[in-house]
């Protein structure tokens, strides 16, 4: 593999109605096996999906909001929620869960992985892409 | 560097469509398809958000879905162009990328 | 298809990866370990409790390089490589100890 490509996946379904958003996430972590420039995008219903306080054991499925936490592990450190999507659900930054990521090039310090941005922000890291897969 | 954008749902039960406008670059594209066609429908709650895309955004539709489902050409918006399979073909070759709206 | 653990009937599936997740015991996986001709020592049981720690954190079984990054960063990098990995399992850390460990198979394994 020669070149680097700029990869976003773009997440606009609420986590348990439809497979949408597990099947993202598994495809970011296979994905994740190949060298390329990672990033997630989290909007309208997408950002329900790393909202705290997720427990599905009264539904009988697997809860794997808590598998968003790994995705350093995996070298995807960026995140992006979309302000205009949380604030029409009523919610804000403090309704989601933390999601970090330890910098190797600084000492493995600890860094948060999410990242709020504005609409119109969202729009410019969609259009800065190579390849954007939607879930 | 510009954008295709894919709408396949009607904009009557899905915020797509007007999430996707809502992200729009100037340049970019947005080809409307399956049950997405609706959008193109004049007299729509949705046809000022399509309408005031343009210039800068062309809207598309894909003739095929439109005649299906019994949009003819005179009931579709005046600035949405309609394009059939080779317009599709020739809209993706021509964008950087393209992006769903599922 | 199942194992026998102390009387018990516990299901696997057709690669022997156990099917209810809660069926698992320190018994059961010296059961796997032995389908898999691994005598199971304190190495081993350290990369499967690790295993079984990050699944229960993270509800996923790590890819295999991440397993090896995250055993180096705690271990040390005389455990944390390919070499000392696959001389503890053989047949890989994936197939074999998130078998024994009572995981599903790492997403994305091949």
């Amino acid at each position: 593999m020669s070149e680097t490509k700029k990869f976003l996946y773009v997440n606009r379904k609420a986590p348990y109605g439809t497979i949408y958003a597990l099947e993202s996430l598994e495809v970011v972590l296979i994905g994740a096996a190949f060298d390329q420039d990672v990033t997630l995008a989290f909007l309208d219903d997408g950002v329900f999906q790393l909202t705290k306080g997720q427990d599905t054991g009264g539904i009988g499925v697997k809860n794997f909001s808590p598998t968003f936490r790994a995705l350093g592990d995996y070298e995807v450190t960026k995140l992006y929620v979309e302000q205009e999507s949380l604030e029409e659900r009523g919610l804000a930054a403090e309704d989601l869960q933390a999601v970090t990521y330890e910098d190797e090039d600084d000492d493995w310090a600890e860094k948060p992985s999410i990242h709020i941005v504005s609409r119109a922000e969202m729009a410019d890291i969609m259009a800065d892409q190579d390849v954007v897969l939607s879930f | 560097m510009s954008t295709l954008h894919i709408v396949n749902k009607s904009p009557f039960g899905h915020g797509s469509l007007l999430s996707c406008i809502n992200h729009c670059k100037s340049g970019d594209a947005v080809l409307l398809i399956e049950d997405g066609v609706y959008g193109a429908l004049s007299g729509s709650v949705v046809e000022h958000a399509v309408t005031t895309c343009a210039p800068s955004v062309s809207i598309y539709v894909l003739e095929g879905d439109a005649q299906a489902r019994g949009l003819a050409p005179e009931k579709l918006i005046g600035t949405v162009k309609p394009v059939g399979y080779d317009g599709f073909v020739d809209l993706v070759a021509e964008s950087d990328r393209t992006q769903s709206w599922l | 298809m199942s194992y026998q653990v102390n009387g018990h009937t516990i299901e696997h599936d057709e690669e022997g990866y156990i099917t209810t997740l809660s069926d698992w015991s320190e018994e059961l996986a010296n059961v796997i370990a032995e389908t898999e001709n691994i005598d199971m020592t304190d190495e081993h049981w350290a990369v499967v409790n690790f295993l079984r720690d990050y699944y229960d954190e993270y509800q996923i079984a790590p890819a295999v390089r991440v397993l090896i990054k995250a055993i180096k960063k705690e271990m040390g990098p005389e455990k944390g490589n390919n070499k000392y990995m696959y001389e503890l399992f053989p047949y890989g850390p994936a197939k074999q100890a998130c078998k024994i460990a009572g995981l599903p198979k790492p997403t994305g394994c091949v």
